[in-house]
C-alpha cells in the first residue's frame, strides 16, 4: 500500500531526535502564545522565521507548524479559565467553558477541550494524508491561466469568511496586492514604487509587514485600555471527566471533527468559522438547549475539536496548491522558499520525506500537546499571571531583533514601525489586517500567472475563459462576489460574527 | 503588457473600492469612533523601533536593546520608573542570552561606533 509506505517514510523522518525536539519546542511555544492573550501564532511564527533559516527544511517546517496548531490548544485554556480568548477561534469556547469553570468544573472543561482536540487532530491528519496526493495530481495539470483563476478565487473566498464589511475586506486585499508590487518587476527588472530608494528594489519584507500589523498594531490597541486581567478562578481540580461527561462529549467531538476538517480547507480563517459552526450545530441538535451558555460541556468539546481539525486541514491548500489559507500559512510559504522549495504540487514528489515527515509530525505534535496540556496545566495557569507590562516590551524587542537578523537590513526595522502605525489606523477604521497580508503574499503570484498566461497566449485574454478549470473557477469567484453583496447573506454573516464579541 | 500594467489595474481597483467605501459611509452616515488613542504608547513604541533600526549597526546589540526595551516599557501608562528599569534590564539580558549566546546571531555586543 502506497499510503502505508509513505507514512512509514514520514514517521521515520519525524521521529528523528532533532525533529521530535523541535516539534516539542514548536508546540510548547504554540501553547504559550495561545495561552497568553495579546500575542498570537501569526506574530510568533513571523518572529521565529529568521531563526529557522539555519535548520534543515523539514525541521523548520515541523516547528513552525507546531506553533500554529499548538496555539489552538493553548487558546482554550485562557478562554476557559479567565474568559478571554487567547486565540480568535477560542472565542466560542469561552461561552460555556468559562461558565463551567465558575461552577468549579474547570478540570472537565479543559479535559474535554484537550481530548476533543486530540481526536480531531488525529483524524484530520489522516484526512490530510489521504486527500493531499490526489489533489496534488490534479494541481499538476494547472496552467498559468488556471493558477491565476485559483489565486483570485482563494482571495475572494477569504473575504466571504472575514468578519466585518466585505467591501473593506476586498479593499484590504487589493491594497495588499498593490504593496506586493513594490520593487523590481519580475519580467523586465524595472523598479516600481521605489521612490528612488535602493533599499526598496527587493520589495517590502513580508516579515516586517506581518510583525507590524499583527504585533505592534495589536499592542497599540491593547494599550488603549490598560486594565488588570480578569481574576483567575481558583485551582484546577478533578481533571478527568465523569462517565456522564464522556458520554456527552462523544457526539460533539465526532461532528466537530468532520465540520472542522471540511471547513479548514477554505482560505481565510476556516478554523474560526469551524468553531462557530460547530457551536451552532451542537446548540441546535442538543436536547438540553437551555444548558448552552450555562456550562454545557458539548459547547466546549464541539468547537474545540472543530478548530483543531481545521488547523490541520488548512495545510491541504498549502501543500497541494501552494496557496496559503491563513496568514500563518503565508509565513510558511516564506519558510519553504528560503529553503529553495517552491510550495505546491511538486513538493509531494520532489521532497517526499519533507511532505510526509511534516504530516507525521502533526500527529506526534498532537500527542505531545495532550501531554503538555493536561498533566502540566498548572504551568500554563501560572503563566497567565505574567503582567502585560512585561509581555508587550518583550514582544516588541524580540520582534525588532528577529526582523533585523533576517538580512541585517535596518530598513526592514523601519518598515515595522510604518506598518505598525498603518495597521493600527486600519484596525480603528474597521479594516482587518489579515486580508491585506493574504493579498500581499498572493499578489506577486497573481501577477506572475496573469502575465505568463497572457504571454503564452500572445495577449489573447480569452485564454482565461477557454480553459475549463480556469473558467469554472472564475465563474465561482463571480458567484461568491455576488452572494457576498446580497443583503440577506450579509445580514447572516453579521449575525454569525457578532455572536463572537 | 509592460511592468506598469498590473499596478495600474490594481491601483484602479483600489481607487474604485476606496470611493465605494466613502460613498457607502456617507449614505449610511457611518461614523468611526476613534476613541482614546494611546498617544504615549504610539510615540514611544515607534521611537523605540526606529531607534533600534538606526543604532543597531552603530552601537551594537546590548546598548541598543537596552534603550529599545526601556522606551517600550515606558509606553505603558501604569508602569513605575523603577519597575521599567528592572523589566528593561531583564529583557536585555534575556535577549542577549537567546539571540547572541543561544542562536549565535552575528551582531557585535557593543560597537563598532559611528
Amino acid at each position: 500500500m502506497d499510503l502505508l509506505d509513505n507514512l512509514v517514510l514520514g514517521f521515520s523522518t519525524a521521529l528523528l531526535i532533532e525533529n521530535v525536539l523541535y516539534c516539542f519546542v514548536g508546540v510548547l511555544l504554540g501553547t504559550a502564545v495561545g495561552v497568553l492573550p495579546g500575542i498570537g501564532p501569526t506574530a510568533t511564527v513571523a518572529l521565529l522565521l529568521p531563526i529557522t533559516f539555519n535548520f534543515e527544511p523539514v525541521t523548520a517546517l515541523i516547528m513552525l507548524a507546531g506553533i500554529y496548531y499548538g496555539a489552538q490548544y493553548g487558546g482554550s485554556t485562557t478562554a476557559i479559565l479567565i474568559n478571554l480568548p487567547g486565540e480568535s477561534s477560542a472565542a466560542v469556547t469561552a461561552l460555556d467553558g468559562h461558565e463551567m469553570a465558575r461552577q468549579g468544573r474547570a478540570g472537565p472543561a479543559l479535559a474535554a477541550a484537550a481530548i476533543g482536540s486530540f481526536i480531531a487532530g488525529t483524524v484530520a491528519t489522516v484526512v490530510l494524508a489521504v486527500a493531499a496526493p490526489p489533489l496534488a495530481d490534479v494541481a499538476l495539470r494547472f496552467g498559468p491561466a488556471d493558477y491565476f483563476a485559483l489565486v483570485l478565487f482563494g482571495l475572494v473566498v477569504s473575504i466571504a469568511l472575514a468578519r466585518g464589511s466585505a467591501l473593506k475586506a476586498l479593499a484590504m486585499i487589493a491594497l495588499g496586492i498593490l504593496l506586493g508590487t513594490v520593487g523590481q518587476d519580475i519580467y523586465t527588472g524595472t523598479p516600481r514604487f521605489v521612490l528612488g530608494q535602493r533599499e526598496l528594489y527587493g520589495g517590502i519584507d513580508f516579515v516586517s509587514v506581518a510583525v507590524g500589523m499583527f504585533g505592534i498594531a495589536e499592542i497599540l490597541r491593547n494599550l488603549e485600555n490598560e486594565r488588570d486581567r480578569p481574576a483567575l478562578l481558583g485551582g484546577v481540580t478533578n481533571l478527568w471527566p465523569t462517565r456522564e461527561d464522556r458520554r456527552r462529549i462523544a457526539g460533539p467531538i465526532a461532528r466537530g471533527t468532520g465540520l472542522g476538517a471540511a471547513l479548514g480547507v477554505l482560505p481565510g480563517g476556516g478554523h474560526v468559522l469551524a468553531s462557530f459552526t460547530s457551536y451552532a450545530v451542537e446548540k441546535r441538535i442538543s436536547k438540553r438547549r437551555r444548558e448552552f451558555g450555562h456550562g454545557a460541556i458539548e459547547g466546549v468539546a464541539g468547537p474545540e475539536s472543530a478548530n483543531n481539525a481545521a488547523a490541520q486541514t488548512s495545510f491541504i491548500p498549502l501543500l497541494t496548491l501552494g496557496l496559503p489559507a491563513h496568514p500563518v500559512m503565508a509565513l510558511m510559504v516564506g519558510a519553504f522558499i528560503v529553503h529553495g522549495i517552491t510550495p505546491g504540487p511538486n513538493v509531494i514528489t520532489d521532497e517526499p520525506a519533507l511532505f510526509w515527515g511534516l504530516i507525521a509530525s502533526m500527529w506526534i505534535g498532537n500527542v505531545l500537546l495532550v501531554l503538555l496540556n493536561l498533566p502540566l496545566i498548572g504551568i500554563w495557569v501560572r503563566m497567565l499571571r505574567i503582567p502585560y507590562q512585561v509581555l508587550f516590551p518583550m514582544i516588541v524587542l524580540f520582534a525588532v531583533i528577529g526582523t533585523y537578523s533576517l538580512s541585517m537590513n535596518e530598513y526592514d526595522v523601519y518598515a515595522i514601525a510604518v506598518f505598525g502605525i498603518v495597521g493600527y489606523v486600519l484596525i480603528k477604521c474597521g479594516c482587518e489586517p489579515a486580508p491585506l497580508l493574504l493579498g500581499f503574499v498572493l499578489g506577486p503570484l497573481l501577477e506572475e500567472n496573469l502575465r505568463r498566461a497572457l504571454i503564452i497566449s500572445r495577449g489573447d485574454a480569452t485564454v482565461f475563459l477557454t480553459r475549463p478549470i480556469s473558467l469554472s473557477l472564475l465563474v465561482l469567484t463571480v458567484l461568491i462576489l455576488v452572494l457576498a453583496a446580497l443583503p440577506m447573506i450579509r445580514r447572516r454573516r453579521e449575525v454569525v460574527f457578532t455572536d463572537e464579541e | 503588457m509592460g511592468p506598469g500594467y498590473f499596478p495600474l489595474l490594481i491601483g484602479a481597483i483600489v481607487a474604485a473600492l476606496g470611493l465605494a467605501i466613502v460613498v457607502k459611509g456617507l449614505i449610511a452616515g457611518e461614523v468611526i469612533e476613534f476613541g482614546r488613542v494611546p498617544w504615549r504608547a504610539l510615540a514611544l513604541i515607534t521611537a523605540a523601533v526606529l531607534f533600534f533600526g538606526f543604532f543597531i549597526g552603530r552601537l551594537g546589540f546590548v546598548p541598543t536593546s537596552a534603550v529599545t526595551a526601556l522606551l517600550t516599557t515606558l509606553a505603558s501608562r501604569r508602569v513605575r520608573p523603577l519597575t521599567a528599569l528592572a523589566v528593561a534590564a531583564g529583557l536585555t539580558a534575556a535577549a542577549t542570552l537567546i539571540f547572541v549566546v543561544g542562536l549565535q546571531l552575528r551582531i557585535p555586543l557593543a560597537g563598532p561606533g559611528f
